[in-house]
């Protein structure tokens, strides 16, 4: 083996359960002084894999090599004394500490200083690298950069050499970003080995030197960065069309249901999650709506069904079926939606946190839409008797209708949370990742039942994660980046190549 | 004056007890585990330590105070201890719910010491028999010196049993080890934050387990002084105990979780809860509207602290929460 590999991680491969292979036989290099980009869709493995390198995970099979010589992680301490240590999106800091109390976390007898030293110690890791840390602020009162800031610095300081950092720029603004790739440049010409795990195609080119790409939990390839263009690793991260045969009724009676225009919202920390988004979703037919994860899916389906606030100037209209009236939904709770003969069901990507309720069985799940009726005592009979069509019609496996909904498979689950929001007649669906840790069976299933519910007329909203899904399901799919709407497509007519171009590249305006 | 002497005095006694009690919950707080099984455990160490002292003296003819010192605090650490030992197991090995495990440990510590107390008063020759002087009087005796000191300022501050000074460098201890030492920063991080400590390389599950073990024989050593100072040696199954835990809890809150403001605090509780006795005209009834005073105190001050919002006043972030390190 070559003198200059930092690590190498050889036939790794790791599964969760029985179902879920997150990493196969996948086989990894990392030089030293070098920053390799590891490139791939969500769900691709890659956080897994770097987990493995950090002794979060273990593999089931695979060795793991660190400057030449096989090793064992086996808790995040070992990985801190073989010199490496992960930056995670959920950042590991206390936030009553300062600064310095957060390095100083975990120190041994050997290594522990007083806080001056400390401090001190900090001090000079930020002047060697660039850095900006404030040792006394307490971790409550830093911004998310000031916080991703503190990580690295704590991990340089536990002696590292190897960093792995997970979405470094999922949190920060373009100012930011570029003042961290200066930091990661001048800690690689510093001899450091630098992972950085992103599906920002940009970036991958300004930054890296090489880059490895995962799709589905394989290991696909290493190129040199220099040899790489936007197209050459969209088509490694897609990979070829798959076809899946999924049937696709053409669209009869369009009709316009829902405008989106001008949406923008916030999320928690101020940043826009949804930037100026403007499109049109008609009765009959399946809109899917794709992108990276986090490009704003979740704020879009919730600013809908009235659960997330938006900014001025935003708005969405209903337009009743067979009429001319139309309805503003911004600004309006989800009762006020339901009051207004708005029939908008929701499936969300949050099955047992906000589509049901898991350890009440499928009889009171049903009950939750309909709790309001009745005088004094609640209707039971009526969701009993859904519960019951919805476990046959479907074919949900539950021992019986009590038996609560968390003890059944993740298939199952969504079957009944599916089969409960369809009983409601809805004009608009809306479903999120519906098929996201389901079996092929329970997929076809789902599409199926998207696919009736579009030839009755409803509009259809899809959030995916698998192109391949979308674009043998769906009729449009709308791409969004960042936040923003990059483009609506047709989805008999694009590619793979296109949809994933306009979901990392963010058109110039 | 003397008024004012006599009920201050109340209030040492009064706030020693809860004291002790206090700073022990702190540390365990400080780990992320919240034991509501306080009044349990101060039950434990007050029966653990009567019933070593009591066998002490009925095996010798002349007991000798040092002997029964060590054993009344031996039994009373390691009785409280254990009960911080089986809440452990429960909540951090076994992952019970935290208020359930609480609540069921304050039921069974209290169900345990009044069996064994009625057992040991039935032994001693009936009801209300029991007592072991020797002990009492080696827990009560002043700090040589200074408890020499007379006036005012003496019968105020040195003349109290030697215990109750060192429950007052038991929490300066607490305080500077939370605060000052790199375990306690360790601990603390365990009680904000147990997934960054893991990650950082902390052992949570001994940390847990050593500061909850810890800090219940230390509220245990409460438990002792009620019975050896307060009550000077004797059991009577009346709840006492209890209620002085519940206030050691409320203690807990009404400090924002530093051992140093215990200090004052419980002699606070100590005087808002005797202050009745010294207010002329009371029934029994209205006496109870005074001795509500420092749970009234506590809530204010909860109202307080939710109102400023100040971080550091706030209960350890992951206080009354197991952890799974599966689930990061």
């Amino acid at each position: 083996m070559e003198k200059n590999v930092a690590v190498r991680m050889q036939h790794i491969t790791k599964a969760f359960g029985t179902k879920v292979v997150a990493n196969k036989d996948v086989t990894l290099e990392i030089e030293k002084g070098e920053i390799l980009a590891l490139l791939g869709e969500n769900g691709s493995g890659k956080t897994t894999l770097m987990n493995m390198l950090s002794g979060i995970y273990h593999p089931d099979k695979g060795e793991i090599f660190v400057g030449g010589k096989e090793v064992h992680i086996e808790s995040p301490k070992d990985a801190y004394n073989l010199g490496i240590g992960m930056i995670h999106q959920h950042f590991k800091l206390v936030d009553v500490f300062t600064a310095t109390e957060n390095v100083a976390l975990g120190m041994n007898k050997t290594e522990a200083k007083n806080r001056n030293a400390i401090a001190k110690g900090i001090a000079e890791i930020c002047d060697r690298y660039g850095f900006d840390v404030d040792p006394d602020k307490k971790v409550y009162n830093m911004s998310v950069s000031q916080k991703q800031t503190l990580e690295i610095v704590k991990t340089l300081y536990r002696g590292a050499n190897i960093l792995i950092l997970d979405e470094p720029t999922a949190v920060l603004t373009p100012q930011e970003t570029d003042k961290l790739f200066k930091v990661l440049r001048n800690m690689k010409k510093d001899g450091k080995s630098i992972i950085i795990i992103t599906h920002k195609l940009h970036e991958v080119l300004a930054i890296s030197d090489r880059v490895s790409i995962l799709r589905k939990g394989e290991y696909i390839g290493t190129v040199e960065t220099k040899d790489a263009t936007v197209q050459s690793l969209t088509e490694m991260m897609v990979g070829q069309k798959v076809e899946l045969d999924i049937e696709r009724p053409e669209v009869e009676n369009k009709e316009k249901r829902i405008a989106v225009s001008h949406l923008t919202c916030l999320n928690k920390y101020g940043v826009k999650s949804l930037d100026d988004v403007s499109f049109d979703a008609y009765g009959g037919e399946i809109l899917g709506i794709a992108g990276i994860s986090g490009s704003g899916q979740k704020a879009l389906l919730e600013a809908i069904a009235g659960l997330q606030a938006a900014e001025a100037g935003s708005s969405v209209r209903y337009f009743a079926p067979g009429s001319e009236e139309e309805s503003e939904l911004i600004g309006k709770t989800v009762t006020q939606i339901k009051q207004m003969g708005v029939a908008l069901s929701f499936v969300p990507e949050d099955r047992l946190g906000m589509g049901l309720v898991g350890t009440m069985g499928m009889t009171d799940n049903m009950m939750l839409k309909s709790y309001k009726k009745g005088v004094v005592f609640a209707d039971r009979k009526t969701p009993r008797a859904l519960a019951s069509r919805v476990k046959d019609e479907l074919e949900v496996v539950t021992p019986s209708l009590q038996t609560p909904v968390r003890k059944l498979s993740g298939g199952n689950v969504q079957k009944v949370l599916v089969g409960r929001e369809i009983a409601a007649e809805p004009t608009v669906l809306m479903a999120a990742y519906a098929v996201r840790g389901l079996d092929i069976n329970t997929s076809y299933t789902i599409y199926r039942l998207l696919n009736e519910q579009k030839k009755k007329g409803v509009a259809v909203i899809y959030v995916g994660e698998d192109l391949d899904v979308l674009l043998a399901l769906c009729d449009r799919i709308a791409v969004l980046c960042a936040g923003k709407l990059n483009g609506i497509v047709d989805a008999r007519e694009t590619t793979k190549e296109e949809v994933g171009m306009l979901m990392t590249n963010l058109r110039e305006e | 004056m003397t008024g004012f002497i006599s009920l201050f005095q109340a209030a040492v006694v009064f706030g020693t007890v809860i004291m002790f009690g206090a700073v022990g919950e702190i540390i365990t707080e400080k780990s992320g585990n919240l034991n509501l099984g306080v009044p349990g455990i101060m039950y434990l160490g007050g029966i653990a330590s009567l019933a070593g002292a009591f066998f002490y003296e009925n095996s010798t003819d002349s007991p000798n105070s040092f002997v029964c010192v060590i054993i009344a605090l031996l039994c009373a650490f390691l009785a409280s201890a254990l009960g911080g030992l089986i809440y452990s197991f429960l909540t951090i090995t076994l992952r019970a719910n935290q208020n359930v495990t609480g609540l069921t440990l304050t039921i069974f510590g209290s169900g345990v010491a009044n069996f064994f107390g009625g057992s040991l008063n039935k032994l001693a020759g009936g009801v209300g028999q029991i007592s072991v002087a020797a002990t009492s009087t080696a827990f009560r005796s002043g700090v040589p010196l200074i408890s020499k000191i007379e006036g005012p300022v003496g019968q105020l501050f040195f003349n109290y049993g030697w215990l109750t000074y060192i429950a007052i460098i038991v929490a300066i201890i607490a305080q500077w080890y939370l605060t000052r030492t790199r375990t306690g920063l360790n601990l603390r991080a365990v009680g904000e934050n147990p997934a960054t400590a893991d990650a950082a390389g902390i052992n949570v599950t001994a940390y847990k387990y050593l500061a909850t073990c810890i800090g219940a024989g230390i509220s245990g050593l409460g438990g002792m002084f009620y019975v050896m100072d307060y009550t000077k040696g004797t059991w009577a199954n009346d709840g006492t105990i209890e209620n002085l835990g519940w206030l050691a809890v409320a203690l807990v809150i009404f400090t924002t979780w530093r051992p140093k403001n215990a200090i004052w605090g419980a002699y606070l509780f100590g005087i808002l809860y005797w202050a009745f006795f010294y207010i002329s005209g009371l029934t029994r009834s209205s006496q109870e509207i005074f001795k509500m005073l420092p749970y009234v105190v506590t809530i204010i001050v909860l109202i307080f602290i939710s109102l400023r919002k100040k971080r550091e006043n706030q209960p350890p972030e992951a206080l009354g929460l197991s952890y799974f390190r599966e689930d990061r």
